[in-house]
């Protein structure tokens, strides 16, 4: 008979059991070699590349790629490598997070306690923003940043990332604060407090596991997007990612694969650090984004 | 119910409720409005009827976009459950290393489109790339030509969207997997079911709310895909993977055609909307009916 899944680990390995780490060992593989691809490329050298396999390890290893990507690579006609982009990436990430994560709880505490005849209807309108492409409100909405004078700036790519982050935030923060119990939010009501004392005295003493949900979901959001900083962040604030792009889609010059993928590792690096680092609470964004409540 | 009662709670939702309408709602209003002028360069109330859609229909460039995304989007959604799917099952085999593995299989999820889209360039690259690995280990009939082949090449997108998005099904399901009763796979090995038909036979129907908010989620995300395939391919070779969201873009931003852009946005507002009615009408309305009776 087949071994239970849920039972004891079984104590001798099956033929069965040998096939199936064979098996996920050649899926892990598969989904790191990108990962090995990138790496190996930045250390070597481009006569390197040029003659040996894309999946041999570098004969030589080779650093020049790295610092390269990082202050000196073009972009069009400037030459400052991936360091402004970085630096602008920061600029728009930090403030985004905040704004955007502390509206979002906020929301989420009024939705979940203080009910209000036609909350939720807007509530549901908010969560239908959600799904809708980004293509057909950027026009609108590059009109509107522009009537109010923030288009092509650090606020009104801030904006943008906050109008954005907001249904997904908000839903979790809701469905969060309406799995704690009520009795809490009543007994405070009778010791007197209000609307804005329950919210800091009570219930963001409580917030911090779903706030670190959201903070990471926002900051790898936020640093991966790619579109809203091409159009709302202007020249000047253009995101690593817009940056990356401009430097390996560059049609002219030769080609240098090694800068090309040191600069990829450097713009994923931080939403790996984060992933790596969060781990089991990346898990969680993703099941509390998921799960509709 | 008088107008100041938690008037608290209402100020605090203004924001949301001010973006709703403004943005989601809006915007969405603005740009069908102007998809029916003849708009080019700046918006103007110019009428023309549906002039815009009959010419976007004629496109032949917008064909191959929505025959891209049906393709992409079929083989996506696909690939996506059925490998996110036998990942988790894999997963939850009491294997030695669960969480390296499962490490392992969500890391291209915290990475961006760009990244992803500027990795798997570098790896299918027909110089330099896998197909020359092979050739050098003595595989000279190995082809993997797909990024300059015009019919092949949105199937490499598609590779790349399933390497990085897998993870996140994966996660669904192994939360669903989590949650299935213990007796169940008790009572089914008394049976003496075969491991894999239980897995396809039994377990699969229950977790048909998982699979179900799986492929919404994925499905909304497939119409927006932009990012992904201007790192990849950048829409070529030709217009081979065009998109969508790619050709809203372009008529935006580069061909000054607005007019033409509203239309076409519109026409992917529309698709969403066809995705995600069916699901919110079951969601929401028939399980609500079905828990009151």
């Amino acid at each position: 008979m087949s071994t239970i899944p849920k039972g004891p680990r079984p104590k001798h390995l099956t033929v069965g059991r040998i096939g199936l780490y064979c098996f996920i060992f050649m899926c892990a593989l598969f989904f790191l070699m990108p990962l090995y691809v990138m790496i190996i490329t930045s250390l070597k050298d481009m006569d390197e590349i040029r003659a040996a396999n894309i999946l041999n390890l570098p004969k030589e290893l080779s650093f020049y790629a790295w610092p390269k990507a990082w202050s000196q690579a073009c972009t069009g006609f400037v030459c400052e490598g991936l360091k402004p982009g970085f630096i602008n990436s920061v600029k728009i990430t930090v403030p985004s997070v905040i704004v955007s994560v502390a509206l979002s709880a906020l929301n989420g505490y009024a939705l979940a306690f203080w009910r209000f005849r036609g909350a939720y209807f807007f509530f549901g309108l908010c969560m239908f923003g959600a799904f809708i492409p980004y293509q057909v409100m950027v026009y609108p909405l590059l009109k509107i940043e522009d009537f109010l004078g923030i288009y092509s700036s650090l606020p009104g790519i801030i904006l943008v990332h906050t109008i954005f982050g907001m249904p997904i935030l908000t839903l979790i923060f809701r469905n969060f604060y309406a799995s704690l119990p009520i009795d809490l939010f009543k007994a405070a009501r009778i010791d007197g407090g209000n609307f804005i004392k329950i919210f800091f005295y009570v219930i963001i003493p409580m917030s911090t596991p779903i706030t670190i949900v959201a903070v990471i979901l926002q900051v790898t959001g936020i640093w991966n997007d790619f579109l809203l900083g091409l159009v709302f962040a202007g020249r000047d604030n253009q995101p690593m990612t817009v940056q990356l792009n401009n430097i390996v889609q560059v049609d002219y010059g030769v080609a240098e694969y090694n800068v090309d993928m040191s600069a990829t590792i450097l713009t994923s690096l931080v939403p790996l650090f984060v992933y790596f680092i969060s781990g089991r609470w990346f898990v969680r964004g993703i099941a509390a984004g998921a799960i509709k409540g | 119910m008088s107008f100041y009662r938690n008037i608290a709670a209402k100020i605090a939702l203004l924001p949301m409720i001010v973006i709703s309408l403004t943005v989601f709602v809006g915007c969405i209003i603005y740009s069908f409005v102007y998809s029916l002028t003849n708009s080019k360069l700046v918006p103007v109330m110019n009428y023309v009827g549906f002039d815009q859609y009959e010419r976007l229909f004629k496109q032949r460039k917008w064909d191959v976009a929505v025959e891209n995304i049906f393709i992409y989007g079929f083989v996506f959604t696909i690939g996506c459950l059925i490998i996110g799917f036998l990942l988790a099952v894999l997963i939850d085999q009491k294997i030695r290393g669960e969480s390296l593995f499962r490490t392992i299989f969500l890391y291209p999820y915290a990475m961006s489109f760009v990244v992803t889209g500027l990795v798997w360039k570098w790896v299918l690259n027909p110089t330099f790339g896998l197909e020359n690995s092979m050739h050098m280990w003595g595989m000279t009939w190995f082809e993997l030509d797909w990024l300059v082949n015009r019919d092949l090449a949105i199937y490499a997108v598609c590779i790349a969207a399933v390497w990085q998005g897998a993870g996140f099904v994966m996660v669904l399901m192994l939360a669903g997997l989590r949650g299935i009763d213990e007796d169940i796979w008790k009572s089914l090995s008394i049976e003496g079911v075969a491991k894999w038909k239980s897995y396809i036979f039994v377990i699969l129907p229950m977790l048909r709310p998982m699979v179900v908010t799986a492929i919404v989620l994925i499905a909304a995300g497939v119409v927006k895909v932009y990012d992904l395939i201007l790192a990849l391919t950048s829409g070529g070779p030709g217009y081979a993977t065009t998109t969508p969201a790619m050709y809203v873009m372009e008529n935006f931003f580069s061909r000054a055609n607005l007019g033409q852009a509203f239309a076409a946005s519109i026409i992917m507002f529309i698709s969403v909307v066809c995705i995600l009615a069916p699901w919110a009408f079951y969601e929401f309305y028939l399980r609500n009916k079905y828990a009151n009776n």
